[in-house]
């Protein structure tokens, strides 16, 4: 079947097989970021961003983003290296394996939560599994960017 | 020695440095083995037994072989016949040679069956339907204790071939068996006022890495088998192909890009053999990608074992006499079977200083479940539970805190281990580890017990854990440094960067060497035509041993900097010093020479070369040591366990990279708590694993953990460089333990067998009630 989609913004056309997922479209067209970790929806490892928000993209058909726009972490290199630093600055990053969906997830929760609380935020990336860095890491580096962010938000109202 | 006094002058070594590949990884860049891999690529798939144990009498493929795409399907009677073994040791290893790549008998389910190869998944899945298999099946042998010497034999091929004396007998189901031990133990115990005497059972668990088995292989323009492959041991891949494929260790080329986790997983080869025989066979680039399904059913996870205690004590409370006996399930192949046992007792005793007697006897045995291999903590995490258990058991006993027991027994500084090779511990702050917990956690308010206002009751639990530093006398770590155009480095290593960041500690020894800054050390590994040998990253060794070869190197190439810069100066090498920009007279700084000039003048009329190579290896293999304890609320009516805090306290040495070690310990305490509470092996009565999914396998999320905090208290090791000691793996071992014994302390339930599930606990207070 055809199908046109926006994969980061560039328009996309192309003949697939029906029942092709989504994570396997987009990695057909060079989003590599976009990783799969388990077959059963439950490492969040494919997570990207179907017309802003996050989906597992080995749980959706390609053919569902038809017409749609699709973003991968390719797609958000900045915001990535942007928090992708503060990862880092706690060497929580680790193997990196699961970093993309992580981050994606990540962005769509800064979208959806104001300020959110440790718990909240434990609560919107419970989907999203590491084996590496046991979270705690990852959370005081979530912790840090969202402070700055805020710093940033302030010192622009000023 | 005060680690602090030490460190403090550090540039690189002992900074949190940010890890040298952090920016690809976050960013998200092509940068593993299927990102990289040619989508020429066959895709390689496994036709899986449905059978725990079954001959197989005939295999049709010919209408698999006619579906267009497919470009080859293998059965037994398309590869070599020679039996090799998977686990990624040193030659001649201790795991008996019991594999073929494919066999007419099938030894549990989803054991390989039929090797399919084709252009597209599409395909291959249809031809994998295709194929029809006529099996004779037999009864599987499928209980561990009644292995040994049973009539059903898992391994009765004559070919079956064990290189090293490690007591294997294929003809008792037998993959290794050995005794140790000082003194009358049963004497010893005899006169003990206490003794405990218990049962522990532990699981075969799951590394479950986030990037499953996965391998790329192509043909070169020399007609080498190029092998990509997701490893922790490149140089044992390229020797395990060879011996698997039947064709000279020259032919095979291994390479390394990053890894998503290993955790040990990937210290046997569990993938690369599929598509390196596709290659090899139909000279087409291949690869094979493990499914979530096949990592959890057909890998390489933790033995199971049972083991037995007895730990006594004297009426001061003085351990005097520990007895233990390890029966280990090494599944239907023996990788990593005769190692990892043996780590159950050393590393478990070995952490009690005073005993008069100890005993460790075991077996490890064949049995037609899924094989198993090595995973973080290796034999050591299983002894320590049980040993562990054990004396938190004995202080129950005596009315004793169980702290207080420990700070009586535990091994210090200074002191021989019979049990560890007759070592002499070092560097050992074991001491310090225990009195920080106790703080930190306030043991003394929290021990036992309270009753919370809600019906909830808390309790606490304590273990403590050692591990080694590399295995002694055998492990090499290896690498080359070159100094380039500008005075930059280039390191390259044969040590596999598996996500932990060995990369990046290992350049910032190099960077405090050569006093330079971390970016002018270029990193590369591993590709074994080029890299310098290294055994892996495996056994905790590689900050441990591959960093002494840096610190190594890095002297040598100085020396030759100074020799060759002392000659363009006219003066003797006696009489020049180097820093990290130049090589100077030392009566006269401002007569130098810049090292970007030496690497100028080294590529120009030159016959010396400004690289060296440096191995090194250890006669001995210092244990880290750590304390863990566990604050956990049972509801009593759910039995549900809510882990609230979690303490750790480290001697690790030096920590070079204050960071990674901290994130490595986190880390290695979220898959101990997995173990404790959670991750689940369950096989039905027929010899099929269920929990064959994320969906069954429950790893811990980021909602089950609480508040885990880490601290370290440095001890300096000073066979280590810069007094580091191994961090890698110890951090699993205390979770288990602590957990149960916490529990325990809160309900009354002794738990002797992993996990510690919810519906166990209610079960229990049910029946107790």
């Amino acid at each position: 079947m055809l199908i046109k989609m926006w994969l980061n913004g560039e328009p996309i056309r192309d003949h697939m097989d029906a029942d092709m997922l989504l994570l396997d479209f987009v990695r057909r067209h060079g989003a590599l970021s976009v990783k799969r970790g388990c077959e059963t929806a439950n490492c969040g490892l494919c997570t990207v961003l179907l017309e802003g928000k996050p989906v597992l993209s080995c749980s959706i058909l390609a053919a569902k983003a038809e017409g749609k726009h699709v973003v991968t972490l390719e797609g958000v290199q900045k915001e990535a290296e942007e928090f992708g630093t503060f990862l880092a600055n706690q060497g929580a990053e680790q193997c990196g394996f699961c970093n993309p969906g992580f981050i994606m997830n990540i962005l769509a929760m800064e979208k959806e939560l104001k300020d959110p609380t440790e718990e909240e935020i434990n609560e919107y990336l419970a989907g999203n599994l590491c084996r590496c860095s046991g979270f705690v890491g990852q959370l005081r580096s979530i912790q840090a960017y969202l402070k700055h962010k805020q710093e940033v938000r302030a010192h622009e109202a000023e | 020695m005060k680690q602090n006094d030490i460190t403090s002058n550090y540039k690189y070594v002992h900074q949190p440095v940010q890890k040298k590949d952090a920016m690809a990884l976050v960013t998200g860049q092509a940068v593993y083995v299927n990102d990289i891999a040619s989508k020429e690529s066959l895709i390689v798939k496994v036709l899986r037994s449905p059978h725990a144990h079954a001959l197989i009498q005939k295999i049709q493929t010919e209408s698999a072989k006619k579906i267009p795409g497919i470009a080859c399907v293998l059965t037994y009677e398309d590869v070599p016949q020679k039996r090799f073994t998977m686990a990624g040791q040193t030659y001649p290893e201790p795991s008996p040679y019991d594999r073929l790549i494919l066999d007419s008998r099938v030894r549990f389910v989803g054991d390989a069956v039929a090797i399919v190869a084709g252009s597209n998944e599409k395909a291959v899945d249809k031809a994998l339907a295709k194929i029809k298999v006529k099996y004779k099946v037999l009864e599987p042998l499928l209980d561990f204790r009644n292995a040994k010497d049973h009539t059903i034999l898992v391994h009765p091929e004559d070919n079956w071939r064990s290189l090293s004396q490690v007591g294997a007998d294929n003809k008792r189901n037998l993959c290794a068996s050995d005794s140790d031990g000082m003194g009358d133990v049963d004497e010893v115990l005899a006169n003990c006022k206490y003794v405990v005497e218990e049962t522990y059972h532990t699981l075969a668990n799951q590394q479950a890495m986030m990037e499953t088995f996965r391998t790329y292989t192509y043909l070169d323009a020399y007609g080498r088998l190029n092998v990509v492959s997701s490893t922790q041991v490149p140089f044992h891949v390229r020797r395990i192909l060879a011996n698997a494929l039947d064709i000279s260790k020259s032919k095979i080329r291994v390479s390394k890009p990053r890894i998503g986790g290993g955790f040990g997983a990937k210290q046997t080869v569990v993938a690369e053999v599929y598509p390196a025989i596709v290659t090899w066979i139909t000279g087409k680039p291949a690869k094979m990608l493990y499914s979530r399904y096949e990592s959890q059913i057909c890998s390489s996870p933790r033995h199971e074992m049972e083991i037995k205690v007895r730990v006594g004590a004297d009426e001061d409370g003085v351990i005097k006499g520990v007895d233990m006996y390890t029966l280990s399930n090494t599944g239907a192949f023996g990788e990593h079977g005769p190692t990892t046992v043996g780590l159950s007792g050393h590393k478990a005793i070995s952490l009690y200083g005073k005993l008069e007697a100890y005993r460790f006897d075991y077996d490890v045995v064949y049995t037609n479940v899924m094989s198993a291999g090595a995973y973080r903590g290796y034999g050591a995490t299983q002894g320590i539970f049980a040993l562990e258990s054990a004396v938190n058991e004995l202080a129950d006993k005596m009315h004793m805190d169980p702290v207080k027991l420990r700070e009586q027994n535990m091994v210090r500084e200074g002191q021989i281990m019979p049990s560890y090779y007759g070592e002499r511990t070092n560097s050992c702050a074991l001491d310090r580890c225990l009195t920080r917990a106790k703080e930190m956690m306030n043991w003394d308010e929290k021990f036992p017990r309270k009753k919370m206002e809600n019906g909830k009751v808390r309790g606490v639990g304590i273990a403590m854990a050692m591990q080694g530093s590399g295995i002694s006398n055998v492990d090499v770590g290896s690498v080359t440094i070159k100094l380039n155009d500008e005075g930059f480095y280039s390191l390259s290593l044969g040590a596999a960067d598996m996500g932990t960041g060995c990369d990046t500690i290992l350049a910032q020894i190099a960077a405090e060497e050569l006093e330079c800054p971390l970016e002018n050390i270029a990193v590369k590994g591993v590709d074994t035509d080029v890299s310098p040998y290294d055994s892996g990253s495996y056994a905790s060794s590689t900050t441990y041993i591959t960093g002494q070869a840096v610190i190594k190197a890095c002297v040598k190439l100085k020396n030759q900097m100074m020799e060759f810069g002392a000659d363009k100066l006219g003066l003797s090498v006696e009489q020049v010093s180097i820093d990290g920009k130049c090589v100077y007279n030392e009566d006269n700084p401002e007569e130098y020479i810049t090292i970007s000039d030496i690497s100028y003048a080294a590529e120009c009329g030159c016959n010396t070369a400004m690289q060296v190579t440096a191995s090194h290896s250890s006669p001995v293999s210092p244990p880290p040591y750590m304390v863990g304890m566990a604050e956990v609320e049972v509801d009593c009516e759910t039995g549900q366990v809510e882990l609230l805090d979690y303490v750790a306290v480290v001697d690790c040495g030096t920590t070079i990279n204050p960071n990674l070690t901290r994130v490595q310990t986190e880390g290695g305490l979220v898959q101990g708590i997995g173990m404790a509470l959670y991750e689940n092996i369950q096989y039905t009565e027929a010899g099929q694993m269920m929990n064959n999914s994320f969906m069954q396998y429950k790893l811990p999320t980021r909602q089950d953990i609480g508040k885990i905090r880490v601290e370290f208290e440095e001890s300096y090791e000073a066979t280590g460089p810069y007094g580091a000691k191994s961090i890698g793996e110890i951090v699993i071992n205390t979770p288990s333990p602590a957990i149960a014994d916490a529990v325990y302390r809160a309900t009354g339930l002794r738990f002797r067998e992993l996990p510690i599930t919810a519906e166990k606990i209610a079960m229990g207070l049910l029946e107790k009630a």
